[in-house]
């Protein structure tokens, strides 16, 4: 569908410029061409309101209560003075500040390194049309489509020290228990854990539609020449796949970045910043204390913002070279 | 015969796999069924023998509130989303507005800004306009997660009607408001059920808009009811997984008789361009 719209829209463009080029009444163009602008802005002005009122100036508050000194009372009166990059300087040096990139980097690249290999067999598997398949790959959708508060609690309670299932598992191979969400060498493992069981159907149905794009003559003939499903994979599904997975990747990382719930649920970032990322980090500055530190809190926010704009523009540096 | 053999198998593989992936769903089944005694019990039991409706109850009797709560602000989110978004999607798709690509850029990066970021301004603007703890000012924060996806969904969809359709509109006499109504918006109605029910599921799964900007007072969603639970000392597992099966329910009524705009709704998000 997307292939057929962008020929569509092609076709017309080309169309609507021939009967510009048209020798038409210059005047009567350039009125009809102000009109339609008009209409156009006026469809549009609902949106721009909206990205002015609640995208740039939420963001414009925000930068705003990064730098300045703010406390309670001028956080509701006003009044707080400008500090310039204090907050800034004073968060790099906090000793919480090392500790929540290390664990932003590693919780954000291994989610993606399981969430994108896992998706990538599934895809693959689910791409044989076996009976049944269809409505099976729909139920793997579910981890996604859940609210993270509930998959946040579910792991939870999987994981409790004392009566969780995965503990009992464990047993069962004659591995004592692990103190999952409450030792320090843990709790990271666990909230990647989670992380990665949400984010594998979105890998899934993103490989699996580029897989379905792929020409199943390309892999007819290669049976044919007598590839196995190896070589198969290896040498027609991968390489034809480079784009899709790049993008998959790129935007897996804008999203994993963000990770908040799924963290501030099961560990709260603990035990001792053990789970601690940016987006954790931030927030427990900003709501997470009795004394709200909404200039820190703000300046953590920003960093990631920071983080996650770089991997979003070179997702859409992927997607526009792909594209052309 | 020895294919239709292999094609069995990979069903069975299939099975499996999908058992394996779905097991967590089934232990918070489980343990919604289960009396918190039992659910200390070693080895726990895998199926709610003894089962009990305690939690269901106890949903009954102090989520109720938080429930309608969240459908309040899912219908009004989706909405506000659907206001916003179709014409501008309609404008991009089919007018060629000037500065369009501009917007569509402004679009794209505010789908990468972190919620929490977000939640910050937020809150520091609902204080002072004092919408804080409020339904329309959850409702303002929610649509934000969804409008830049359903701007997309409607501009990649809109594209595809046919000039022809439009041009025959024109002819007939009709402005373009009137086409937008009457033509467009009809014709579009896969992406509107796209679009409203990822603004709905999203509304009602927010966590970190409603723990920040509605968290007092009783106009709190479910996931913060569920979120109350989980903060007691004495973790009631039975009631807390009651709370977060009913809370899946959208979820699962929306795979049920919408997969196929859910599954088109991921691709279209990040492939279509």
């Amino acid at each position: 569908m997307n292939n057929g719209s962008q020929t569509l829209d092609r076709s017309v463009r080309g169309r609507a410029g021939a009967a510009n080029d048209a020798p038409a009444s210059g005047r009567a163009r350039r009125s009809r061409n102000r009109s339609s602008q008009l209409a156009a802005w006026a469809f549009l002005t609902p949106l721009t309101v909206y990205l002015l009122a609640f995208y740039a100036y939420p963001l414009y508050r925000n930068l705003d209560l990064s730098l300045r000194d703010y406390t309670v009372y001028s956080f509701v009166h006003g009044g707080a003075p400008f500090t310039g990059f204090a907050n800034y300087t004073a968060v790099i040096h906090d000793p919480t500040f090392v500790k929540a990139l290390v664990n932003t980097l590693l919780f954000t690249f291994i989610s993606l390194l399981f969430q994108f290999t896992i998706g990538m067999a599934l895809a693959v598997f689910f791409a044989q049309h076996f009976p049944l398949s269809p409505i099976l790959r729909a139920l793997f959708l579910v981890p996604w489509l859940l609210p993270l508060i509930v998959s946040a609690s579910t792991w939870s309670w999987m994981l409790d020290s004392g009566s969780g299932v995965v503990n009992y598992g464990l047993h069962f191979l004659g591995i004592g228990p692990v103190n999952w969400l409450t030792s320090p060498s843990w709790s990271l493992a666990s909230v990647i854990i989670a992380n990665i069981w949400i984010g594998i159907p979105f890998n899934l149905v993103l490989l699996y539609s580029g897989i379905q794009a792929i020409p199943a003559t390309l892999s007819e003939a290669a049976a044919i020449d007598g590839a196995g499903p190896w070589t198969k994979f290896r040498r027609i599904t991968f390489p034809l796949l480079r784009p899709v997975s790049a993008i998959t990747l790129m935007l897996g990382m804008v999203y994993t970045l963000k990770v908040f719930d799924i963290i501030w649920i099961m560990t709260k970032g603990g035990p001792v910043d053990a789970s601690t990322t940016f987006a954790t980090w931030s927030y427990r500055l900003g709501f997470g204390n009795l004394l709200p530190e909404f200039g820190p809190g703000a300046a953590v926010g920003n960093l990631l913002v920071v983080m996650a704009l770089i991997a979003g523009l070179v997702y859409i540096r992927v997607q526009r070279r792909q594209a052309a | 015969m020895n294919k239709a053999l292999k094609r069995r198998g990979k069903t069975v593989v299939g099975v499996v796999l999908t058992a394996l992936m779905l097991f967590p769903v089934y232990w918070m089944v489980n343990a919604s069924f289960t009396t918190d005694a039992n659910l200390r019990k070693n080895p726990p039991n895998l199926i709610p023998i003894g089962g009990t409706l305690a939690g269901y109850r106890a949903v009954l009797s102090q989520q109720l509130p938080y429930l309608s709560n969240s459908l309040l602000i899912g219908l009004l989110t989706v909405a506000l989303t659907l206001v916003v978004s179709a014409p501008a999607g309609y404008a991009l798709a089919k007018l060629r507005p000037k500065g369009g690509g501009i917007l569509s850029f402004a679009l794209l990066v505010a789908q990468m800004i972190p919620g929490i970021i977000m939640a910050m301004g937020f809150y520091a603007i609902l204080l002072s306009t004092g919408w804080i703890n409020t339904i329309p000012g959850l409702v303002v924060a929610d649509s934000t997660i969804a409008v830049p996806f359903a701007v997309l969904i409607f501009t990649a969809f809109m594209s595809a009607i046919p000039e022809e359709l439009l041009q025959a509109a024109v002819t007939d006499g009709a402005g373009r408001f009137r086409t937008f109504w009457s033509i467009v918006l009809p014709v579009s109605r896969n992406a509107v059920v796209t679009v409203s029910l990822f603004a709905f599921l999203w509304a009602w799964s927010d966590f970190v808009f409603a723990s920040t900007l509605d968290s007092g007072g009783g106009n709190q969603p479910i996931t913060l009811g569920i979120y109350h639970y989980i903060g007691n000392n004495d973790q009631q597992w039975n009631a807390i997984m009651a709370t977060a099966v009913v809370a899946s329910i959208p979820a699962t009524v929306l795979l049920v008789i919408a997969q196929k705009y859910v599954a088109a709704g991921i691709t279209a998000g990040s492939v279509k361009d």
